[in-house]
């Protein structure tokens, strides 16, 4: 008599279709294709920049055909869909504990957004944005 | 599994956990950045002028760049590895090892081409 363990089949390719929460979770794993793939490009970019001044300006043209700046914005909306997600789950991967009391999950992320807000700034304007 | 096999876990997730806080730090600002470039707005400190005298003699800000662009690599790799699983491609080893590589080398790119400037 075969011992078969109770086992619910689930379909391995189309399994996120069955609850909403499945579906942002796999929304959330497709940024990493986007994100992988720009830093690709940015490794592409230091070689340009170490390729000197030529092969970096035809780099900086090269970026600016249709197909990059729609890869462009693709990339930025998933970059800042994977903050917005890393910063939200930080209060509950993160707990901090000062004496009897945890530290609020709210002050834990809110501490994160001020952070990444100020360290974006400073980036902007040491590249001379504004 | 035999108990006493060590797992390779930590030491892939920790650069994988590492990684997901610079993306979530810095990604979206450089991308910002390398956008507006792809409209034809380049920023001063992306032109080459810029950012070749910002990364030339400051072995600090290579390093940073460095870090930034071999962590970042190395989660994205990982969460690829995950996302392939997730999508029901079941073979993991193969889609690891590819990924895995790739990242290293492409970390490897980054430094040699960051300390050649």
């Amino acid at each position: 008599m075969s011992q078969k363990p109770l086992i619910r089949e689930v379909p391995p390719a189309s399994w996120y279709f069955r609850h909403p929460r499945y579906l942002r979770y796999m929304s959330r794993e497709i940024t990493s294709l986007f994100v992988g793939a720009y830093c690709v490009l940015l490794v592409f970019g230091l070689g340009a920049l170490a390729g000197g001044k030529e092969s970096y300006e035809s780099f900086l043209l090269a970026l600016q055909s249709p197909l990059s700046i729609a890869f462009h914005v693709a990339a930025f909306i998933a970059a800042l869909y994977h903050a917005t997600t890393w910063f939200n789950a930080t209060q509950v991967a993160m707990k901090i504990q000062i004496g009897e009391e945890f530290v609020p999950g709210s002050t834990i992320t809110g501490a994160h957004y001020v952070i990444w807000v100020v360290l974006s700034v400073i980036i902007l304007l040491l590249a001379g944005v504004f | 599994m035999a108990q006493s096999k060590k797992s390779n876990k930590p030491v892939v997730w920790f650069p994988f956990a590492a990684g997901g806080t610079v993306i979530a730090f810095f990604i979206p600002v450089i991308a910002l950045l390398t956008l507006m470039v792809a409209l034809g707005k380049v920023p001063a400190g992306l032109t080459y002028a810029g950012l070749h005298g910002w990364l030339a003699d400051c072995v600090l800000a290579k390093l940073a760049v460095l870090g930034i662009v071999a962590l970042s690599l190395w989660s994205s790799a990982h969460r690829l590895r995950c996302t392939c699983f997730d999508f029901g491609l079941r073979i993991d080893t193969l889609v690891a090892t590819v990924l895995y590589i790739a990242a290293m080398l492409g970390s490897i790119a980054a430094g040699v081409f960051l300390f050649r400037l």
